[in-house]
C-alpha cells in the first residue's frame, strides 16, 4: 500500500523557468527512500511540496489517501502534524532548552492556549524524555540548545519529529553541515526510524554512497526532472553521471 | 583584475575625500561661517562657563524640589518606553516578513512606524503641544510617539534576523500562528528586544530634558526657568544631576544586557 502518491507535480516560481517537471512517484509506507541529485536540482522544493510549505501549481499529491493539494487551513495542520521535518540548520530554537524544542514536536495536537501556556501531558513528557534516551542525548535535556554541538542539535530536530508520531519524516539534507562521524549517527538513527518503529522516511542527500548504503530506494533529480528512480543496486556509475550531469571523475568523493 | 579594481577602490576615495573637503569649504563660505574665528571664541566660552556655571551653597537648598522634578521625568520616560514597547512588539510582530499575517497589515504597521520615526521628537512635542496643552501628558504623548517608530523597527529586524528557520520548522509541526510567535519568536528575541528597550529608556530621560524644555514640564522646564531667571548657579546644579541620573541610567542598563545577552 502507498502511503504517499505524487502524480505531475509541477512548480515555477516564474512563468518563465519551472523548477519541478511532471514528477510521479510513489512510496510505501515504511520504507527510507533517498533523493540525490545536483544543487539547485529542485530537491527541497519537492519535499516542501509534500507538507505544503511550498505551494505548487500542478498536480497531485496524495498522503495517506488524503488529497494534499485540496485541503483548508484545519486540514493542512492535521496533515503536517503527520509529517515530521528535519532540516539541515536544525531550525531549533537555540535560547531555548533541549525539552522545551523536542515538546514544541506537539503544538499540532494541541489548542492555541495550551500551547501558549505550555500544558504538556505526563506521557508527553515521558515520550520526550523516552525519545530523547533513545536517540542519546537525555543528558542535555535541560541544556540550552545553543550549548549543544550540530550532531546534538540534529539529534534534537529528529526527537522533535518523531514526537509528533508522524507516518513520514521528510528531511532536508540533514548531515550538510555535520562532520562525518555525527553525519554517520544521525543517518544510523533515521535508518533505525524506519526499521524499527516503522515510519516512512524521504531524505534529500548530497552524498551519493551514504544514499546508496542506506537506502531501499533512491530517487535521481535533475533540472527539476526524475531521472531516476530504483534501488542502491540498480545505480550504476553510468546512472550516477546522467543525474549530476558530469563524469563522476570530476566530482571529488571522499 | 585583482590589482586593477584595488587601484580604482583607491582612486575612489581619493575623490570621496575631495568632495568632502570641497563641500566643507562651500557649506561655511555659503553661511560665512569661519572655522577660525569660532575656534578664537572657545577660550572665552569656557572662561564664561566655569565661572558662572558653578554650583554653590545656597542652589543647594533647591536640590530637593529638583530631585523631585528629576524622578517626575524619568518615571515618565520608563512609562512611555514600556508602553510604546508594547504597542513596538504587535507591530513589530505584523511588520516582520517572518511573522506577518498579510501583507496589508504588514506595510500598516511599517507606515506608522516610519512616521513616527521620521517625525523628530522635537517636532512631536510642539505638535501636541498645541492640541493637548502645556502638561506632563503632551510631554508623554512626545516622547511615546517617537519611541513606538524607532523600536518597531528595532524589533521588526530582530524578528526577521533570529526566528525564521524557527518558524519554518514550527510551522512544519502544525503550530497555530500565535504558538508560533510565542514560543518560538518572542524567547528568541526578547533578549535583543530588552536590549532595545533599555536603549530607549536611556535615550528618552535624555530626550525628556529637551521634550520639557518644549511642554513646560518635568526638570526640563525646572531648567528653563531658572535659567530665563539667570540663576545659572542652580541652572549648573540641575546639568549635574541630569548627567548623574544618565550615567547611573547607563550603568544598571549595561550589567541588565550583561545578565540577559
Amino acid at each position: 500500500m502507498s502511503l504517499l502518491t505524487v502524480e505531475g507535480l509541477g512548480k515555477s516560481y516564474t512563468a518563465d523557468k519551472q523548477i519541478l517537471k511532471n514528477i510521479n512517484f510513489e512510496i510505501k509506507a515504511g520504507e527510507f527512500v533517498s533523493i540525490i541529485g545536483p544543487s539547485g536540482a529542485g530537491k527541497s522544493t519537492m519535499l516542501r511540496c509534500i507538507n505544503r510549505m511550498v505551494e505548487f501549481n500542478e498536480g497531485n499529491i496524495l498522503f495517506n489517501q488524503q488529497d494534499v493539494g485540496s485541503l483548508n487551513k484545519k486540514g493542512l495542520r492535521k496533515l503536517r502534524t503527520n509529517i515530521g521535518m528535519v532540516f539541515q540548520h536544525y531550525n531549533l530554537v537555540p535560547r531555548l532548552t533541549v525539552i522545551e524544542n523536542v515538546l514544541h514536536g506537539r503544538f499540532g495536537y494541541k489548542t492555541t492556549f495550551q500551547g501558549l501556556l505550555g500544558r504538556y501531558t505526563e506521557e508527553e513528557k515521558e515520550r520526550a524524555f523516552y525519545l530523547l534516551e533513545k536517540l542519546g542525548i537525555h543528558e542535555h535535556a535541560y541544556k540550552r540548545c545553543d550549548q549543544l554541538s550540530g550532531g546534538q542539535q540534529q539529534r534534537v530536530g529528529i526527537c522533535r519529529a518523531l514526537i509528533q508520531e508522524p507516518k513520514l519524516v521528510l528531511c532536508d539534507e540533514p548531515i550538510a553541515s555535520l562532520d562525518p562521524n555525527s553525519s554517520k549517527i544521525i543517518m544510523d538513527h533515521l535508518k533505525s526510524i524506519s526499521t524499527e518503529m516503522g515510519i516512512t522516511c524521504l531524505v534529500n542527500l548530497h552524498q551519493v554512497e551514504v544514499a546508496q548504503h542506506y537506502s531501499d530506494r533512491i530517487i535521481g533529480l535533475n533540472n527539476g526532472e526524475i531521472v531516476f528512480n530504483g534501488t542502491a543496486y540498480e545505480l550504476t556509475q553510468e546512472k550516477i553521471n546522467h543525474i549530476y550531469g558530469t563524469k563522476t571523475k570530476d566530482l571529488i568523493i571522499a | 583584475m585583482n590589482e586593477k579594481t584595488m587601484r580604482k577602490h583607491r582612486w575612489q576615495s581619493g575623490i570621496f575625500l575631495l568632495i568632502l573637503i570641497v563641500l566643507t569649504y562651500l557649506s561655511s563660505a555659503i553661511t560665512t561661517f569661519n572655522f577660525m574665528e569660532g575656534m578664537a571664541t572657545i577660550p572665552e566660552a569656557m572662561g564664561w562657563i566655569f565661572s558662572n556655571l558653578l554650583v554653590s551653597q545656597e542652589s543647594f537648598e533647591k536640590l530637593p524640589k529638583i530631585l523631585e522634578k528629576l524622578a517626575e521625568t524619568i518615571f515618565m520616560s520608563i512609562a512611555a518606553t514600556t508602553i510604546a514597547a508594547v504597542v513596538s512588539l504587535f507591530l513589530g510582530v505584523l511588520g516582520s516578513n517572518t511573522t506577518k499575517v498579510n501583507n496589508f497589515l504588514s506595510v500598516f504597521a511599517r507606515f506608522i512606524a516610519s512616521v513616527s520615526r521620521n517625525i523628530p521628537v522635537v517636532a512631536w512635542s510642539l505638535i501636541l503641544l498645541i492640541s493637548f496643552g502645556q502638561n506632563s501628558v503632551t510631554g508623554f504623548l512626545a516622547l511615546f510617539a517617537g519611541t513606538v517608530g524607532f523600536l518597531t523597527r528595532a524589533f521588526i529586524e530582530s524578528i526577521d534576523e533570529a526566528s525564521q528557520s524557527s518558524v519554518e520548522a514550527l510551522t512544519a509541526t502544525g503550530a497555530t500562528y500565535f504558538q508560533i510567535v510565542g514560543k518560538a519568536v518572542i524567547p528568541q528575541c526578547l533578549p535583543q528586544m530588552i536590549s532595545w528597550v533599555l536603549f530607549m529608556v536611556e535615550t528618552n530621560i535624555r530626550n525628556a530634558t529637551l521634550v520639557g524644555i518644549l511642554t513646560g514640564t518635568g526638570i526640563g522646564y525646572t531648567f528653563d526657568m531658572y535659567y530665563k531667571m539667570l540663576n545659572y548657579n542652580v541652572v549648573a546644579l540641575i546639568t549635574l544631576c541630569i548627567v548623574i541620573t544618565v550615567i547611573i541610567v547607563d550603568l544598571i542598563s549595561n550589567y541588565v544586557r550583561k545578565v540577559i545577552l
